[in-house]
């Protein structure tokens, strides 16, 4: 008998086509929210997010609509916060809390960023629900003017919803978007 | 009087000194990397930063001509700020000036970030700090905060 031991200390993003890691952590309400807990969902618009990143500040109101629109075509958004607020004190627990945002934001001490390979805050994953599991279809920027919402021409997310609505897969299926990098619980 | 205009003329020459601290270019990815691309035998050190991301303002130290190795090529340190155009005035060039930072600073003049990231590397995921070294026709990506040991190790390496 062999027995292999691997550690790997660096982590790759997860590939498009690849199974989404399911996760279980804490909501601002205090209540448990899983992956698996949107099984009648269509799909799940997944963002690592935070409160302090200007990158997360200029698309706030852009993903508050997104989930306002997309919750109602089975598409709704998840946000998850992996950053340890001992470093960005505006990240903390209480000020997720006061953004009372209509889906759920969520702490990740535990390291999911990591086994989705997310470097950065907002980083975008979006999911379609493939029965038992949901599998990552699109990944990167919601849309290809951060600073300007008003000159967006391309709204990569969305398109990439369209595509999965008509049974087709995004293209592009990843696209590069900035933000700040990622400061996690240890 | 001597002493007097001695003095008067010392404080002239450090007020001229520090209003031509450096004007600030925007800049365009393409220009970017026709710059580094006509630099010679230079070994660029690009670093891109901004004043609002922490980790990217806690390594800024490294970036400057004091604490590099010596080395064979000459050195150009560029610090590519992805701070907001609109705050240029306000928040950038006083901050340049709190830290006395002397190594060139240049504005990234982009909106689209899926076009220009992939441009500077296609392995970036475009979280900052991230930066890229050039030397000739080498280069070598690093995404993530940089270390004195780190950056000796790239700059060796960039110049065997």
């Amino acid at each position: 008998m062999i027995f292999v031991f691997g550690m790997s200390i660096s982590y790759s993003q997860v590939a498009i086509g690849e199974k989404a890691p399911d996760f279980k952590l804490k909501n601002v309400d205090g209540k448990m929210v899983s992956l698996s807990d949107y099984k009648n969902e269509k799909g799940v618009i997944l963002i690592f997010n935070c409160n302090h990143c200007p990158y997360a500040k200029l698309y706030e109101q852009r993903i508050i609509e997104l989930h306002r629109h997309y919750k109602h075509q089975k598409f709704p958004v998840i946000s998850i916060n992996p950053n340890d607020s001992a470093v960005y004190q505006e990240d903390g627990f209480s000020f997720m809390v006061a953004k009372d945002y209509e889906f759920p934001y969520l702490l990740d001490n535990v390291g999911v960023y990591k086994k989705y390979g997310a470097t950065k805050t907002p980083h975008v994953y979006l999911l379609k629900n493939e029965g038992n599991h949901f599998k990552v279809a699109y990944i990167g920027a919601i849309d290809d003017n951060p600073q300007n919402p008003n000159e967006v021409k391309e709204k990569y997310l969305e398109m990439a919803i369209a595509s999965l609505k008509n049974k087709q897969k995004p293209d592009p299926s990843v696209t590069k978007a900035i933000g700040c990098s990622i400061k996690p619980f240890r | 009087m001597k002493q007097l205009l001695t003095a008067l003329l010392c404080l002239f020459v450090l007020s001229v000194g520090t209003l031509s601290a450096q004007e600030i270019r925007l800049i365009k990815t393409e220009e970017l990397q026709n710059r580094i691309a006509n630099g010679g035998d230079t070994l660029y050190i690009v670093n891109f930063w901004a004043t609002w991301c922490q980790p990217c303002v806690e390594e800024l130290p490294l970036f400057d001509r004091s604490a590099l190795p010596i080395n064979k090529y000459p050195y150009k340190i560029l610090l590519v700020s992805l701070d907001f155009k609109n705050q240029l005035d306000k928040r950038l060039v006083p901050f340049i000036q709190k830290k006395h930072i002397r190594e060139e600073v240049i504005l990234m003049d982009e909106s689209n970030p899926n076009k220009w990231v992939n441009l500077i590397d296609s392995s970036w995921s475009g979280a900052i700090p991230a930066t890229k070294f050039y030397q000739g026709q080498k280069s070598i990506f690093h995404e993530g905060e940089l270390s004195s040991l780190l950056m000796n190790k790239y700059i060796k390496e960039i110049s065997k």
